[in-house]
């Protein structure tokens, strides 16, 4: 028989706020110390009180804007408890009933639409790594802020639903909210899949595959779960509503615990946070500082950056960025260098942190434009812009210091030439092209280049050449 | 109080006071004496006045902590096993506040294990002796403290309130206790309780000892964003012309020595010029049942945290996480702890939140309506603080409704977040303490406090 997927997706998001949701220690664990960054408070000692970080509630405005969702004046915070070590306090401190971001709508680059049920703030739980006898508890990733996204059951392919999670990840990492870094775990995807008869009214049994990390992974467990799924039913058994871990290696999902025994997290009003009231010139204030999303970058680049290499740049917010800052004129020509160039490097998300100056770019792209850097120099020249001895400097002094700047003095160049056409070991090549010996000039033209150490202009050269041996 | 000058030094004030603890050593007020510490600290302030340094205007003075404020002093164990080896990293805002004008803490003292408890008999380190009687409970949960201001030992002592903490057994032992209004003064670094109802307080032997702490511990704290901003202000006394009464709480249920003593400070109030008003007021009636749901559904929350993995207690030769939490709770908390963990997750658990718990929080509701009603009609309330003086140690501890019944009077208050002030009104034919209870608006303690001076004389 053939089923209809129908898939809903919950997102967690790391906010890149500078502190905790709920202190004043370091949010950026990075390349820490396991334990380094918690304070009494993460650490849950007796009498600690969280205190409420504003930049997660402005980052909450924008992730909600980005994804075209109301932001609600009154929101409110619950405990959800749970024993486990990765739990200092005992429960989570979350929002259940009313959370911040209401309902909204994310656009694929398909033209289709996922809604947004909403999406909510909390804080993170810590990390346990096991092993044969005992387990370690870091407790660096405690309150990070979250925001869980809740999506409406709107996807129905693997390939929307890896779309959806990419398109997420791009309008968290535009409105600057996260370092989106997946393979850290900064956003991280829970899968609901479900099957019906096609044409049915009625959603079968959901599973939900947890903790998936790649857009990749996301739309091989929901290709794994319709294949299993339609398995069992075509079987005529039936789909138990389950949790699923996924196993990236075998590309498999496997039982984990069985939601028939729910959990019960004893939800109750956050009594130690006073609730969130924020005035409508807040919000529209905050909303204003929204920066242009991929959708933006669409419509203005549209036409003018050919497709594939647009929807490359789109995974790169700064990129996207220097792009809006330069002349619509060298757009395409500083795009092509990105895409071509500077995503080639191996240096290259270094470098996307340390980006030229749009005047920089500017005048690197006018160079070339008026052909005094050939296409080689250019990119010469634009990589030169991220060493550490030339950063900062203009591109016409790289050029210069590097040399490759081409002469285009028609004078100068005339001279030149005339001193090789004068040149012994030439004239036999001169009279062979006379002679209608076309592939000649080329040897000519390496002749010129020679005489001018590399800086001619070839294709000057060669209509110069062109016409003297016209004659 | 005696603050320390040239003649009476700092040093002098805190080995009296150091002296008059060991004097009492056997009514096991405190669970740490820091001999060491306090002695130290009096000779930097005895430096100060002789170099003649400004002082604070606590300076020298000798105070107790209930054993649930951290400060890094002793062990901060809130009477309960489960805390043991705890040392704290930190000190309580309130606490700092008060070192800070130079007072001076010598020590903590009893309460029932986290608080649980209104005679101090639940403590890990067994019950405090009433100071007027040593056959009697000290009241509770603060009965420590209490007993220690009581006993002259200190000049006053901290407490916490969350449905007559501090009320009772200052009744219960004659002196003064106030209940701030909620929000007052900064819950950070103090072991909570209920988080929505928690009050840290004082005892003191007057009014003015009280006022003076109230206006230097209170105000707005970044580190806990449920307090109130600069509240502690001048209300005019001079408005105070009706005082209410509540007539459900005035049945056989009360001890007739204490009605009795309600109702000679009421006529003396009324010879004075004042106008007593009957308040009928019958959601009070609920707040215990209310209270006994939203308080043990906190409770169950905030003692989550004590798990034996990352301080105090931990259970040994546990298999396992899951018998390391079974087994460092179970051992760790005492049964009042247990028994309130257990009812607080019922109350919690799907499929009874909305008829108890939200049941609970629409009571509490009316309660706080009820009081701004009430507060239209008359300027403050005065009722007795519990339906008996000090009772007898043992009497109630096998009959844990009994023991919450000592509440009826006083957590609605908590529950509407007014504050209340446990104010000496004689004794017992026997010699036991009474005491009556005032009651104000929300943000009147300052006029709540001035008052009680007027009913002193009464």
């Amino acid at each position: 028989m053939k089923y209809y997927p129908t898939i809903g997706i919950e997102c967690h998001v790391q906010l890149c706020t500078k502190t905790k949701l709920f202190s004043e220690v370091d949010n950026d664990a990075r390349g820490k110390e396991p334990n380094s960054c918690v304070s009494p408070v993460d650490y849950a000692l007796p009498g600690m009180l969280p205190r409420l970080n504003g930049e997660a509630v402005r980052m909450c405005i924008l992730a909600g804007r980005a994804m075209n969702c109301e932001i609600n004046q009154f929101s409110r915070f619950d405990r959800k408890h749970y024993f486990y070590p990765d739990s200092p306090k005992g429960y989570q401190i979350t929002q259940f009933y009313q959370p911040i971001i209401g309902s909204g709508y994310v656009e694929l680059p398909s033209g289709n639409k996922v809604r947004i049920n909403h999406a909510h703030l909390e804080g993170d739980a810590g990390k346990l790594t096991h092993f044969d006898t005992y387990s370690l508890v870091d407790l660096n990733r405690v309150d990070t802020p979250l925001i869980e996204i809740v999506s409406e059951p709107d996807i129905h392919s693997s390939k929307d639903a890896h779309d959806y999670c990419k398109e997420l990840w791009r309008l968290m990492c535009f409105a600057g909210v996260t370092y989106g870094d997946l393979y850290n775990g900064n956003m991280r995807f829970d899968v609901n899949v479900s099957l019906a008869p096609e044409g049915s009214d009625e959603l079968g049994t959901r599973a939900e595959v947890k903790n998936l990390n790649s857009f990749r992974s996301v739309e091989r467990a929901v290709e794994y779960e319709i294949s299993r799924q339609s398995k069992i039913l075509d079987k005529g058994g039936r789909v138990i509503q389950e949790t699923l871990g996924w196993n990236d290696a075998t590309g498999v999902t496997t039982g984990q615990r069985s939601k028939e025994e729910a959990k019960d997290y004893r939800y109750m009003p956050e009594p130690d946070l006073p609730p969130i009231h924020l005035t409508d010139e807040f919000i529209a204030s905050e909303s204003a500082k929204l920066p242009m999303m991929p959708a933006d970058y669409r419509e203005k680049f549209g036409g003018v950056i050919k497709e594939d290499i647009l929807e490359i740049l789109l995974d790169y917010p700064a990129l996207m960025q220097k792009l809006n800052e330069i002349d619509n004129k060298h757009v395409v020509l500083i795009s092509n260098l990105f895409a071509s160039v500077l995503l080639a490097e191996e240096k290259s998300a270094e470098y996307l942190n340390d980006l030229p100056t749009a005047a920089q770019l500017a005048d690197l792209a006018e160079m070339n434009e008026k052909k005094e850097l050939s296409s080689t120099a250019t990119k010469e020249v634009f990589l030169k812009m991220f060493d550490p001895q030339m950063k900062g400097k203009e591109a016409k002094t790289i050029a210069k210091e590097l040399g490759v700047v081409q002469e285009n003095d028609l004078g100068a160049l005339e001279a030149i030439v005339d001193t090789v056409l004068a040149k012994p070991e030439t004239q036999k090549a001169q009279e062979d092209f006379r002679n209608g010996e076309e592939k000649v000039i080329g040897f000519l033209v390496g002749q010129v280049m020679k005489e001018s150490h590399g800086k001619a202009n070839p294709s000057s050269v060669q209509e110069i050449l062109r016409k003297k041996l016209a004659h | 109080m005696k603050t320390a000058n040239k003649t009476v030094t700092a040093t002098r004030l805190v080995q009296d006071a150091l002296d008059k603890a060991h004097e009492f050593e056997d009514y096991n007020i405190f669970t740490f004496l820091d001999e060491k510490g306090a002695l130290e600290k009096a000779a930097e302030i005895d430096a100060k006045i002789a170099a003649g340094e400004k002082v604070g205007r606590l300076a020298g003075v000798p105070f107790a902590i209930k054993d649930n404020f951290l400060a890094p002093f002793g062990d901060t164990t809130a009477s309960a096993h489960i805390l043991q080896g705890f040392p704290s990293p930190i000190t309580a805002t309130a606490v700092a506040k008060l070192e800070a004008e130079g007072a001076i803490p010598i020590g903590r003292t009893n309460l029932d294990a986290f608080a649980h408890g209104s005679s101090t008999e639940n403590s890990y380190f067994g019950p405090t002796l009433n100071s007027h009687d040593r056959e009697r409970v000290a009241g509770g949960s603060s009965g420590g403290s209490a007993v220690a201001v009581a006993l002259n030992i200190v000049e006053f002592a901290t407490g916490t309130d969350t449905g007559g903490s501090i009320r009772q057994p200052a009744s219960f032992n004659g002196v003064y206790g106030l209940k701030p209004t909620y929000g007052c003064i900064s819950r950070y670094g103090v072991v909570a309780m209920a988080s929505s109802t928690d009050c840290i307080g004082f005892f003191t032997k007057t009014p003015d000892d009280m006022d003076l702490l109230m206006e230097i511990a209170s105000g707005k704290d970044s580190k806990d964003l449920t307090t109130l901003d600069d509240y502690y202000n001048n209300n005019k006394i001079a408005n105070v012309n009706k005082i209410g009464v509540i007539k459900d709480f005035d049945n056989d249920s009360v001890d007739p020595e204490i009605r009795e003593a309600l109702k000679n400070k009421c006529e003396a109030l009324k010879s004075k010029g004042y106008e007593i008003v009957e308040l009928e007021m019958p959601a009070l009636k609920y707040a215990l049942a209310a209270y006994y749901i939203i308080v043990p559904a906190e409770i169950a929350s905030n003692l989550s945290r004590y798990d034996g993995v990352r301080y105090g207690f931990r259970s040994e030769n546990s298999k396992g996480l899951n018998e390391l939490y079974a087994n460092t709770r179970d051992e760790g908390f005492m049964p009042e702890n247990k028994r309130r963990i257990m009812i607080g997750n019922f109350v919690l658990s799907s499929g009874f939140y909305d008829a108890y718990f939200l049941k609970a929080a629409k009571v509490r509701t009316l309660i706080i309506k009820e009081y701004a009603a009430a507060f239209l009609k008359c300027d403050f309330i005065l009722t007795p603080v519990a339906p008996n003086p000090a009772f007898k140690l043992g009497e109630k501890v096998n009959d844990p409704v009994a023991m919450y019944l000592e509440d009826m009077m006083s957590v609605s208050l908590n529950l509407a977040g007014v504050p209340g002030l446990a104010i000496p009104a004689g004794e017992t034919k026997n010699g036991l303490p009474i005491g009556l209870q005032l009651v104000g608006p929300r943000r009147s303690d300052k006029a709540l406090i001035e008052f009680s001076k007027v009913l002193e004389e009464a």
